[in-house]
């Protein structure tokens, strides 16, 4: 898949950070407003995917130098491994925690376990969607 | 509006079915994937009553109805898994095609008493 | 702290280090870690000897499923300590043994890997208190023995032993846990512990004696007792340290572990004394029997362990004389049988142990164990011969060797129970003699296992290699379990102050309130009844070895074809020919057919339900408005549904398909759930991405060759399943049979700290639900990667052989 687009890839350079900061966003305010791991995760998933159509595979391989299966891996690791955590502390399995914390600049926040979970799931949503995408594309 | 929209999957459970029987694997995938979205849209339908309420998210100080978040839930978990079995199917289907030269189920059969 | 638990998680979590390290560290044989594995944890048993002596129990609880009862409950008492004790003690000289007996060619990181997995299902067996926990690890403790022995499975004869040992005992775990089912029907309670305290307030359920019969069966299968003993001796196929430690040390007295445990719930049935004392004195006889005609020496050793294994379970079921007729003086005299039991089960695990090791020598050094073939090696490997004399006399029931004395309360035992008139006269005058006869046969294949290896003429041309000593590391475990034999018999009673009286407080927790149930074990008892049975079983014994080959003719009256084996043999054919040509039948190999299976059942069943309940009631009186833009989105959706039908490219189709994903999309936003709108958006692209790629490679479709009489069925098919789901979609909205519980997740703010109700569903309040749909994501991910990735190899085609 080689392109050879200029104004794709001039476009694609910009709209890319814009998807990233929306990805960052929903994950971050997905507790509270629509969004979450999920769907953090599937558009930021979708930011790769665009880089790959508009760049051909190596130079993005080379700018993001991730492998993929190992970030699904790592992100169910950190799912599975936050329901673990609450049986240390005595509670049922995934029990999830949150407090609120006074914090410089943020002023009062909210810190929840759960977030630690949606990134496991964002992880893994990304890994996954460009693992697949990559497989099939590389192939053909 | 629950009427319709339950008409409306019926239609996509037939389409799907018929093209789950065909012999083409790139139908059956096809048939697979509309039967995700009938599934889906029912399982909106079986929630406390469709567009009874507002968003289901919490604003501070305001007392309202919402509406059913619970199939939400279900469906959100459905649509990715949907997906992941959209993805496995077709990748079988490449691989197969690549392997056997076929994309015909019949001519895909296994041989008997082997 | 949760120290036990920790204790059974250990060797898990070392099982899963082993391959890594066997890649990182080749230098150090890979033994060595699993031997320090399990001598730590040994030696962590070992400090609680002195508190578990003095009557402590200790209990620990980490939940689980508490909704349900099932907690990873565990309990150390005396019982379960002598067991955890024989586990890692035996399994730490084990590993040492095996270091020297595999070659380093060998897939040694799959053996230590198994190995441990084995001895933490087995810690946990003997430490749940949980019925369902314990059972998990039964099952886990027969799929490693599995693994085990088919260790070679290049072998045809390892797979066979593999798959009959899984069958046999995996069908006894499945009965026992239908009984543990039960049992918590009767008691409420998942806790072996609960359950022994409240057993009188059941005991007369309906349930009772079937859940009773399960058990013992799990028991029995795992045990190795008559008539599921057959896969012992096919099991002797694995590689010698683990026939050593699985198959005679530890996982086979699993069996007797479960009867032990549950003698306080079934002992005071009658039943349960015969069954037990029963089948136990068969397998006893029966196991002896046949292992006199026996020419490999392993064979031999697991027919003579099936036949230990039977004593061993007969003392448990006697002793459980003492719960029948409730508490009386005569019940304590009863109770010496478990002590007995248990005296013999540590001591068969030493001196049953060490021969198994010295056949493992003999085979690896001399190629061989067909008693045929060897003798005279006795000068050529002295200490092999000392540690199969100290074993087989041992075993035989002589001094000054610990299985004397065993033997001996055996046999006080079995005529304690016949003096006591317990039964009625002729049953149990019956078992001191059974007990007897059995007692000889098992002093002539003793002496067959040392006399005709050890002793004759040496005949080195029908050896594989000439005769010498094995190396010292092979030797050094079978030396120890020896210098243990012989220790037992001089000290018994450290053995059983320390273990064996706390474990009789665990057996007999009504009568231990009351009495001191420890045995003092003395080897002189004067010139009374054991005695003189054992003179008798000697000089008999004698008599039938030097007279062997003139009585050996008895056993062509058991011909192989009327024995279990061949029956199990016969019934395994018969199922697989029958089920293939029924399968056959049905299984045409085209999808299509199965599909139709599938829908027509549907349609039979849901269609079939609706007319005869009647239950076709439409009602559109509470249904939300609809909008223009709402009809015509709907209209627009069945449209395209339809035309997908005609559409005569793939791009069309797929198109299409997109259609009526971004369709879903939009009624997704009009029905207030704006996270399903963006997911649906998302992954509707992506897969349109990816059908498109299956577009670009996968032919241009042809015209179906379908004839037109399966395509019209196909339409009815599909119509019909159409119109009944919308029937019943249609009946199921109409008729709510309860409130929505959604309004509990209203309170999400308070609950779980988050705004957005249906994030907090799926992170919070359904989180396990998230967690493993992530793991299936991955799962899914793996395999897209794996089917394009991976490319047969030719020459991978096929490694079985023979």
């Amino acid at each position: 898949m080689r392109t050879n687009n200029v104004i794709l890839r001039a476009v694609v350079k910009l709209v890319v950070f814009i998807i990233l900061t929306l990805a960052v966003y929903l994950f971050l305010s997905g507790h509270h407003s629509p969004g979450g791991g999920f769907i953090g995760g599937l558009v930021l998933a979708s930011a790769f995917v665009l880089l790959f159509i508009a760049f051909d595979i190596e130079t993005v391989r080379h700018a993001i130098p991730f492998d993929f299966k190992k970030v699904a891996a790592l992100g169910a690791f950190i799912s599975v491994s936050t329901g673990f955590a609450s049986l240390v502390f005595g509670e049922a399995f995934l029990t999830q925690a949150f407090d609120y914390f006074e914090l410089p600049f943020f002023g009062k926040t909210e810190l929840s376990t759960v977030t630690i979970f949606e990134s496991g799931v964002a992880l893994v949503v990304v890994g996954v969607v460009v693992t697949i995408i990559l497989s099939i594309v590389e192939d053909v | 509006m629950e009427t319709l929209i339950t008409i409306l999957t019926g239609i996509l459970v037939t389409v799907a079915t018929y093209l789950i029987l065909t012999r083409s694997v790139l139908k059956v995938i096809l048939g697979t994937a509309i039967l995700s979205h009938a599934a889906h849209l029912m399982i909106m339908t079986m929630g406390k009553g469709l567009k009874s309420g507002s968003v289901p998210v919490l604003v501070d100080g305001q007392e309202t109805t919402f509406v059913d978040p619970l199939p939400q839930a279900l469906i959100l978990t459905s649509i990715v898994i949907s997906f992941a079995v959209t993805a496995i199917l077709l990748v079988l289907a490449y691989r197969t095609y690549r392997e056997t030269g076929t994309d015909n189920l019949y001519e895909l059969r296994g041989n008997k008493h082997e | 702290m949760l120290t036990v638990n920790l204790a059974i998680i250990i060797p898990f979590l070392a099982a899963t280090l082993v391959p890594v390290l066997h890649k990182k560290i080749s230098r150090i044989h890979i033994g060595w870690f699993v031997f320090i594995v399990s001598a730590a944890l040994f030696a962590f048993l070992v400090r609680y000897i002195p508190r578990i002596a003095s009557g402590e129990t200790f209990l620990y609880t980490l939940k689980w499923i508490p909704s349900y009862h099932i907690n990873f409950t565990t309990y150390m008492d005396g019982l379960s300590l002598i067991f955890a004790l024989l586990i890692t003690g035996i399994g730490a000289l084990v590993t040492i043994y095996s270091i020297y007996y595999l070659s380093s060619n060998e897939n040694l990181s799959h053996f230590y890997t198994y190995l441990l997995l084995f001895m933490g299902a087995m810690l946990g067996v003997v430490f749940s208190d949980n019925m369902m926990v314990l059972y998990v690890f039964w099952e886990l403790t027969s799929i490693s023995s599995f693994l085990l022995i088919a260790f070679w499975y290049h072998r045809k004869r390892s797979r066979e032993g593999a798959q009959k040992s899984l069958l046999i005992t995996v069908t006894g775990g499945i009965a026992m846990l239908v009984g543990f089912v039960m049992l918590y029907v009767m008691s409420g309670t998942m806790s072996v512990r609960e359950v022994i305290a409240t057993v009188s307030t059941y005991s007369e359920h309906s349930l009772f004696i079937p859940a009773m019969v399960l058990i013992l069966l799990g028991a029995f299968t795992k045990s190795a007792q008559f008539p599921f003993h057959i896969w012992l001796p096919t099991a002797m196929e694995a590689p010698t340290p683990v026939s050593a430690y699985l198959h005679s040390a530890t996982m086979v007295k699993a069996g007797i572990y479960l009867v032990a445990r549950f003698t306080p719930v079934f002992g005071g049935e009658m039943t349960w004394f015969w069954m037990v004392t029963g089948v136990g004195l068969f397998t006893l006889f029966w196991g002896s029997f046949n292992a006199i005609r026996q020419t490999d020496l392993k064979a031999l050793l697991a027919y003579s362990t099936i036949s230990q294994l039977g004593m061993i379970m007969s003392m448990f079921g006697m002793s459980s004389a003492a719960l029948v007729n409730g508490y009386s003086v005569d019940s304590v005299i009863f109770t010496q049988a478990a002590f007995a039991a248990l005296f013999h089960l540590v001591n068969h695990s030493t001196f049953k142990g060490a021969l198994f090791m010295v056949v493992g020598i003999v085979d690896h050094e001399l190629g061989t164990r067909d008693i045929r073939r060897l003798g005279g090696l006795a000068t050529l490997m002295p200490i092999t011969f000392t540690i199969a004399i100290i074993g087989s006399f041992s075993m035989a029931g002589l001094p000054p060797f610990n299985g004397f004395l065993s033997k001996e309360m055996f046999f006080q035992v079995a005529v304690n129970i016949s003096e006591f008139n317990f039964a009625s006269d002729t049953w149990s005058t019956l078992i001191p003699v059974v007990a007897w006869v059995a007692s000889i046969l098992t002093f002539v294949y003793c002496m067959i296992f040392v006399f005709k290896t050890f002793l004759g003429s040496y005949q080195e041309e029908k050896l594989e290699h000439p005769a010498h000593e094995a190396p010292y590391g092979m030797l050094f475990s079978p030396m120890i379990l020896g210098a243990l034999v012989v220790l037992i018999f001089f000290f018994p009673n450290v053995l059983g102050d320390y273990l064996l009286r706390p474990a009789m407080s665990s057996i007999f927790p009504t009568i231990a309130e009351n009495e001191d149930l420890g045995v003092h074990v003395i080897p002189w008892h004067g010139f009374n009844m054991p005695l003189k049975m054992t003179i008798g079983v000697i000089l008999l014994g004698i008599l039938l070895f030097i007279s062997l080959r003139y009585w050996k003719g008895i056993y062509k009256m058991f011909p192989e074809k009327w024995s279990f084996n061949t029956l199990y043999g016969n019934i395994l054919e018969q199922l697989e020919a029958t089920s293939n040509t029924v399968t056959n039948f049905y299984m045409t190999g085209h999808l299509r057919d199965y599909m139709v299976y599938i829908y027509s059942f549907f349609i039979l069943a849901v269609g079939g339900m609706l007319v005869i309940t009647n239950t076709l009631v439409f009602n559109i009186e509470g249904n939300a408005s609809i909008s223009s833009l709402e009809g015509i989105i709907a209209l627009v959706m069945m449209i395209a549904a339809v035309t997908i039908l005609f559409a005569k490219s793939r791009l069309t189709a797929i198109l299409l398909n997109s259609v009526l994903g971004y369709g879903v999309a939009i009624f997704f936003v009009l029905f207030r759930a704006p996270d399903l709108a963006l997911t649906q958006t998302v992954v509707e692209t992506v897969s349109t991405v990816l059908f498109l790629a299956a577009y670009y490679f996968l032919p241009e479709w042809k015209k179906e060759d379908t004839r037109k009489r399966s395509k019209s069925v196909n339409l009815i098919i599909s119509i019909l399943v159409g119109v009944i789901f919308t029937v019943v979609a249609l009946a199921v909205q109409n008729g709510k049979l309860f409130d929505s519980i959604s309004s509990y997740y209203e309170n999400s703010y308070e609950l779980a700290g988050g705004r957005n109700i249906v994030n907090t569903i799926l992170g919070d309040f359904r989180a396990f639900d998230t967690m493993l749909e992530v793991v299936v994501l991955l799962i899914a991910g793996l395999g897209v990667y794996t089917f394009i990735k991976l490319k047969a190899r030719k020459e991978d085609a096929s490694v079985e052989d023979k």
